[in-house]
Formats: structure tokens, C-alpha cells, sequence
């Protein structure tokens, strides 16, 4: 479990957060969803540790990473994988290498028992048979998969996705947010996913949190969120007028 | 002059990450080696064919000059491209082709990693980002610079030599003994100890530019011209207290 306490972030004058208080379980996708400009990303970014917050705190199963010298934080972040909004894939590595690389990196594994891992994880994403081909060459949809792979290599207690199913349309959209239910469902890790996508809400959506100018306005699961008629999330989960007056006359 | 102090401190202090103890030593002497192979076999067309010339041209000029003067023996100018070759002109001119083509896409290509970033994916993993990514990219620079440099300097010779027989300003034994007369390693000494400095002014300011940038590809583009810009004006500076203090 992740819990965030009180998080604030200014850029310069700036409010982003205003103080956010969550906590994301262990096991589940944790959504958070908002507007674009609503924080999501600087969240994210926040927690692991990408940005500082200007005050707050944040715990990884109790451990308090905020409190936490440079080298500790390097620890924790062996136990974390992320899929960045746009891939963030390196671009001179290929598909193999970019898995590996943090193999690479960090284990004293050999060869063949990296190759095996990579392939284990490209399979596990649906994309045997790319391994020699540069992030340029794969569709969006497939460097998403290539990401998590990435992601998923080191065998993470937590995984955080930006945007998973930005750039994709709407059918490889829910296929990779179903990838990333499966994932966490299977080796039980603790995700939370940005996402203004109310199909991902629906689909995957077993914790969500409301960001809204900064502040957390709402904070509930996939089935709640249905009940709302009024107020800042019901306009943004009904975006349209049609969609609005659609609930509105809906007879639960 | 207040962003000045501030961004020579960020230089700094990104100076000193870049030098932390790696992670994995085998993976950042790939990285070292792959970058030296991309910065020398990247820039050594360019450096060859404007040595070359560079070198005529020097073998021309002089030839041309000491003609009013009778007294001075053509075999002189042997002498002559050598001396400025090694002492300026191979070290100079390979600095700022350097700074225009490694320094940009140095910085370039940070800048794009910071922006799609692959920096933060880096970063998420544990990677000690400004050590893996800029600290081979000086050592490789700071090696390989002087190689070119050397390679600058033979070619330049030989195309003084050219251009002399082109010229039939002098004969091939002439043209020899004159770039062997008055031989100083001194001279080749202080040709490296500028080489090593260029190297790593070059790469280092154009990595702390790439790495630094923030924005989009406007910005990318900006900041690659700043490094070219900034390494040469930079090196020229290190370039006149070498001879200075050296000379
Ligand atoms: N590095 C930054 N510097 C300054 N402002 C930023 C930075 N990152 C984000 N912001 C600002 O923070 C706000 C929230 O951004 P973000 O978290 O990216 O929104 P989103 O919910 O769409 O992910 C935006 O107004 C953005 O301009
Ligand atoms: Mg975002």
C-alpha cells in the first residue's frame, strides 16, 4: 500500500497541489483521474520521487520516502516500474535492450538467464518477435506494451502508469488497460494509473481519486462513481450536455 | 549576471554528479566506448578534409609571402605549416568543427531525453542519471579529441605538402627536412594539453545544456545552438590562456 499525506507542490507561484491526502492498495489499480492540467502527472511524479514535494509525505508500505537519504531512495526505487505518458523508450536501444536494460543495470545475472526474463515479459505483453526492432518502428499501441515490459522486468512492488492508453484508440486502449489489471492482479502489486479516460474508469477503475484544481474532491470505486449527479465529477465523467441529460433521465 | 552565477553553479554541480562511482562499471565502459566510436568515426571525415586544406593553404600563403623575400629558403615552409599546425591551427580548427557538430547533437540529444523523458525512465530505475548519461560522454570526448587532433595535424602536413608540389614551391625532400628542423615535443605538449581541455569543455557544456533544457522542441533547438556557441567561445578563452601561460 501507498499512502500520500498532505502532498503540496508549487512551480513558482503556482499552486498545483494544494495538499493531497490518498492511500492506493495493494493488489488493485488505483486511478487517479482529473482534467488535463489538474495535477495527475505532477502527483505521480511526486510520489516517486521525480519531483519533491514542497511538503508532505509519502509511504511505501510504511517507509517514509520523503524522510529518506539519496541512497535509500535508490532502493526503493528497484521495487518500482512506471510507464511514462509518452513511452519514454530509449530510442538507441531496441525493443530487447530497452527490457534488459535494467537487468543490465542492476542484476549480476547471466546472458541467458536475462534473455529468458526479457522474452518471459515481452511474451507476457503479447509481443513475441520485435525483440531486434527500435522503439521507431512499433505502433504506439506496441511501445505501450514495450513500456510495461520495461516496467514489469524487475519484478516491481509497484507500478505506476501515466496516461496508459493516451495516443491509442479506443479498442487497443482497453486491451492495454486490461494488460495492466491482469498484470497487477497477478504478481499482486500496488498500481496507480493517471487517467482522464472514463472507459478506463469503468474497466479497470477499483479505486478511484478525483483530482480537482489541485485538491482531491472525490474518492470512491468504479460502481460509486455512477451514483454522482452533481458537482465538478459529474461533469467531467458526463462531459456532454447529451451525456448529462442521458443520467439525468436514466431511471436508477 | 545573477543567471549567469546560477547557471555556472547548476554546471557545477552537474559536473560533480557526472563524476559519482558507477553503478556497474562494465555498463558505463560500453557507453564510454560507444560514444567514442560515435564522436571520432563521426567527426573525422570533416576534420580530415578541412586539415587537409588547411595545411595547403598555410603551404600557399607562405610560399607566396616568402617569394618578395629571396633571402628565406622554401624549405622553410615545412617548418612553418608544422609548427602551426601543431600549435594552433589542428587544435583550434578541430575545436570548433567539434563544438559544431558534436556539441549539438550532444546536446541535442539529452535535450530530446529530457523532454520524451527517457531521463525520468532512467531516473525511476535507480540510474544515476547525470553519471551514466554525461560522464561517458566526456571521458570519450576528453580521449578522443586529441586523437583527432593528432590525425589533424599529419593530415594538415601532408596537405601542405601537396600543395606544394602542386605549386612546385618546393621538393618533397625540402618539404621534409623542414618539418622535421626544429622539431619540440614542447609543442606537441602543449597541442594536447589544449586537445584535453577542448574536449572537455566542449562535451561538458554541451551536455549540461541538453541535459538542462525544459520545454519542447523549440527549446531543443535553442539549446543546441547555445552549446555550439558557448563551447567555442569557451575554448577560444581556454585556448589564449594555454598559450599564455604555456608559451
Ligand atoms: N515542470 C513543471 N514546471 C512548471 N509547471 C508545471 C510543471 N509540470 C506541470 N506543471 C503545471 O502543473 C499543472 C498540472 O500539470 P499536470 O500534472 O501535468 O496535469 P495533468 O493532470 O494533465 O497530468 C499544469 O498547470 C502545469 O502547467
Ligand atoms: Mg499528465
Amino acid at each position: 500500500m501507498i499512502e500520500i499525506r498532505d502532498i503540496k507542490k508549487n512551480f513558482g507561484t503556482q499552486q498545483v497541489l494544494k495538499g493531497i491526502s490518498a492511500t492506493f492498495d495493494n493488489g488493485k489499480c488505483n486511478l487517479i483521474i482529473g482534467k488535463s492540467g489538474s495535477g495527475k502527472t505532477v502527483t505521480l511524479k511526486c510520489m516517486v520521487g521525480l519531483f519533491e514535494p514542497d511538503e508532505g509525505n509519502i509511504f511505501y508500505d510504511g517507509r517514509n520516502i520523503t524522510e529518506m537519504n539519496f541512497h535509500a531512495r535508490k532502493d526503493i526505487r528497484r521495487e518500482i516500474g512506471m510507464l511514462f505518458q509518452g513511452t519514454a523508450l530509449f530510442d538507441s536501444l531496441t525493443v530487447e535492450e530497452n527490457v534488459q536494460f535494467p537487468l543490465d543495470m542492476f542484476t549480476n545475472q547471466t546472458e541467458a538467464e536475462k534473455k529468458e526474463r526479457v522474452n518471459f515479459c515481452l511474451g507476457r505483453v503479447n509481443l513475441p518477435n520485435t525483440n531486434k526492432k527500435y522503439p521507431g518502428e512499433l505502433s504506439g499501441g506496441m511501445k505501450k506494451r514495450v513500456g510495461i515490459a520495461r516496467a514489469i522486468v524487475m519484478n516491481p512492488k509497484y507500478l505506476f502508469c501515466d496516461e496508459p492508453n493516451s495516443g491509442l484508440d479506443p479498442k487497443t486502449a482497453i486491451v492495454i488497460d486490461h494488460l495492466i489489471k491482469e498484470i497487477t492482479e497477478e504478481y499482486n502489486i500496488t498500481t496507480v494509473v493517471n487517467t482522464h479516460d472514463m472507459n478506463s474508469v469503468m474497466g479497470i477503475g477499483d479505486k478511484v481519486v478525483f483530482l480537482h484544481e489541485g485538491l482531491k474532491y472525490w474518492e470512491g470505486n468504479k460502481d460509486e462513481i455512477m451514483q454522482i449527479t452533481d458537482g465538478e465529477l459529474f461533469d467531467f465523467i458526463f462531459a456532454s450536455d447529451f451525456l448529462k441529460d442521458l443520467r439525468r433521465n436514466a431511471k436508477y | 549576471m545573477v543567471k549567469f552565477f546560477e547557471q555556472l553553479g547548476g554546471y557545477l554541480i552537474l559536473m560533480r554528479q557526472a563524476f559519482a562511482k558507477p553503478e556497474k562499471a562494465r555498463m558505463y565502459w560500453n557507453e564510454t566506448f560507444r560514444q567514442a566510436k560515435d564522436i571520432g568515426v563521426g567527426s573525422l571525415p570533416i576534420i580530415a578534409i578541412v586539415s587537409t586544406f588547411i595545411g595547403g593553404v598555410s603551404a600557399v600563403q607562405f610560399a607566396y609571402q616568402f617569394r618578395s623575400i629571396s633571402l628565406v629558403p622554401m624549405w622553410w615552409i615545412g617548418s612553418i605549416v608544422r609548427k602551426g599546425m601543431i600549435l594552433e591551427l589542428a587544435p583550434t580548427v578541430s575545436a570548433l568543427l567539434l563544438a559544431g557538430k558534436v556539441g549539438s547533437n550532444i546536446a541535442s540529444e539529452l535535450g530530446t531525453m529530457r523532454i520524451s523523458e527517457q531521463i525520468d525512465a532512467y531516473e525511476i530505475m535507480g540510474v544515476n542519471t547525470p553519471a551514466y548519461l554525461i560522464g561517458p560522454k566526456i571521458a570519450a570526448s576528453v580521449v578522443v579529441v586529441p586523437m583527432l587532433v593528432v590525425i589533424a595535424v599529419v593530415l594538415g602536413i601532408l596537405g601542405g605538402w601537396g600543395a606544394g608540389l602542386l605549386g612546385n614551391f618546393f621538393s618533397t625532400t625540402e618539404y621534409f627536412r623542414g618539418v622535421q628542423d626544429g622539431f619540440d615535443g614542447y609543442d606537441v605538449f602543449i597541442m594536447l594539453v589544449k586537445a584535453v581541455l577542448f574536449g572537455f569543455t566542449l562535451s561538458s557544456i554541451s551536455c549540461y545544456k541538453g541535459f538542462t533544457v525544459q520545454g519542447g522542441a523549440v527549446e531543443i533547438g535553442k539549446s543546441s545552438t547555445q552549446a555550439v556557441v558557448l563551447s567555442s567561445i569557451v575554448m577560444m578563452i581556454v585556448n589564449f590562456f594555454v598559450a599564455f601561460l604555456l608559451l
